[in-house]
């Protein structure tokens, strides 16, 4: 196995471009387990790790522009998390510490699974997806992103390079509902999104449909939103929880979410 | 084979390296190192922990290649001149081990929380150690050593 170890996005794209078949790995932490279970066997690795162009996060005009190499850890970190209180509660339910310092929203993005935690409050946030190939440059709305388990919208060559969202100013938060406190799968998650200015509530939720899903529900009318969350899901019996226990503990959790917010 | 520079508990190693040599192997096997454990490999336990630049990561997790340049602290770094570390001397006041396997990794987690300045009380304790395992101890001495520890570290600062 060969390991790419690119230093700037430029050089990043073209391999991606003249190595198809090469992994692109940020964190790790979906990535290495596949490899070491032996799922996954690529013959070459693309590590995004080194690359400036992807770390941290910037603001403009009140867009937020976060890199695809931002860790749950900065992620839980002031200032970013008095912008987005909701993918800060969520970063802080993810895996543990050690998890948190290297897994990344690009990757939780890549990985697409129906379980990723920072999926719901992106959602919720109405973000984007900012997309590089040695082509150029597309963003496209998350939503529209993420197509399936574990599929998504990444075209041939392209990258996953940032997230933009601009924040709204009402409140919003994240619950997730997992068989223990730590380290566990979410059997169901949900973040809820007050905005105000739209005179709307977005409740987006996961592991409970292919793909993480929002629902808009009028300001008016925000007493209805578990009953149009529990309407849009459709769960699945696994392993971890019936269909008809995650369809409760949305309805639940998009009560509980909604009081915390409008009661602030 | 790569080439790569690896600083190890202030010492820097010049290794040659296959591409996908895990860093804990790179420790274990290569430095010998063996005071970091491998529990699982997947990720899950924790006993593999170890510091990179500062940051706690399970070094099963992360390639030798990847961790080029990087600066490691392994529990073979904590001791200072003949005397245990904070943490360790609370692990040993506290019988805060029993077979000892989870420890390194333990006291290494440990180490990051309070340096984070996390380890504020018992409820952040547990919380930032639910990374590692330990199938012996019950967890209860484990944290009222760390308690412990991160009142003498608060003190000697
Ligand atoms: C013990 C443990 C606990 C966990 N707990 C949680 C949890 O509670 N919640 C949760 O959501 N997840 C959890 N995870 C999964 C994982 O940590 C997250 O999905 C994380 O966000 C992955 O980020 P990464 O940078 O490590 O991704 P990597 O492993 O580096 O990559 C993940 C995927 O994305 C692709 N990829 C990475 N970067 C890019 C890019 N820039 N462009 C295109 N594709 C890219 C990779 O090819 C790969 O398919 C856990 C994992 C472990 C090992
Ligand atoms: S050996 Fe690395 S987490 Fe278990
Ligand atoms: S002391 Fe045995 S696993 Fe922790």
């Amino acid at each position: 196995m060969e390991v790419f170890r690119p230093s700037t996005l430029d050089e990043a794209l073209r391999l991606r471009a003249e190595h198809p078949q090469a992994r692109p790995i940020q964190g790790g932490t979906d990535v290495m387990v596949e490899l070491t279970f032996g799922d996954a066997r690529p013959e070459a690795l693309l590590d995004l790790s080194e690359l400036a162009e992807l770390r941290g996060f910037a603001e403009e005009d009140g867009l937020l522009r976060l890199g695809a190499g931002l860790t749950y850890t900065e992620a839980m970190q002031t200032p970013l998390a008095s912008r987005l209180p909701a993918l800060a509660e969520a970063s802080r339910t993810v895996g543990s510490p050690q998890i948190r310092n290297r897994g990344t929203i690009g990757g939780n993005l890549g990985t697409a699974s129906p379980a990723g935690d920072a999926l719901p409050p992106l959602l919720a946030e109405r973000a984007e997806v900012e997309l590089a190939s040695a082509r150029g440059t597309r963003t496209m709305p998350l939503a529209e992103f993420l197509l399936g388990v574990k599929r998504t919208a990444l075209a041939p060559g392209e990258l996953v390079t940032a997230v933009r969202v601009r924040p709204c100013e009402g409140p919003q938060t994240f619950a997730k509902v997992g068989q223990r406190n730590a380290m566990v799968i979410a059997i169901c998650s949900l973040a809820v999104v007050v905005d105000a200015e739209a005179g709307e509530v977005r409740a987006a939720f996961g592991s409970s449909a292919v793909t993480a899903r929002c629902v808009v529900v009028p300001l008016a009318e925000a007493a209805e939103l578990p009953e149009r969350v529990v309407e849009a899901a459709s769960p699945i019996d696994d392993v971890r929880a019936t269909a008809a226990y995650r369809r409760h503990a949305l309805r639940v959790l998009a009560a509980r979410t909604l009081e915390r917010c409008l009661r602030t | 084979m790569r080439q790569v520079a690896l600083t190890v508990n202030g010492m820097r190693h010049e290794l040659e390296l296959e591409p996908r040599e895990l860093l804990v192997y790179v420790l274990r096997d290569r430095l010998k190192l063996t005071g970091t454990n491998v529990g699982c490999d997947t990720s899950s336990c924790g006993a593999c922990t170890v510091l990179v630049d500062g940051e706690s990561v399970k070094s099963c997790t992360v390639l030798g290649v990847q961790a080029d340049g990087a600066e490691i602290t392994t529990i073979e770094g904590l001791a200072a001149n003949g005397s245990l570390h904070p943490v360790q001397q609370a692990f040993h006041d506290h019988h805060a081990l029993q077979c000892g396997y989870c420890t390194p990794g333990m006291v290494m987690a440990a180490v990051s929380l309070i340096e984070h300045g996390e380890a504020t009380s018992e409820a952040a304790i547990r919380e930032g150690l639910e990374g590692n395992l330990c199938r012996c101890t019950g967890y209860h001495n484990i944290v009222a050593a760390v308690q412990d520890a991160a009142g003498a570290m608060g003190r000697a600062r």
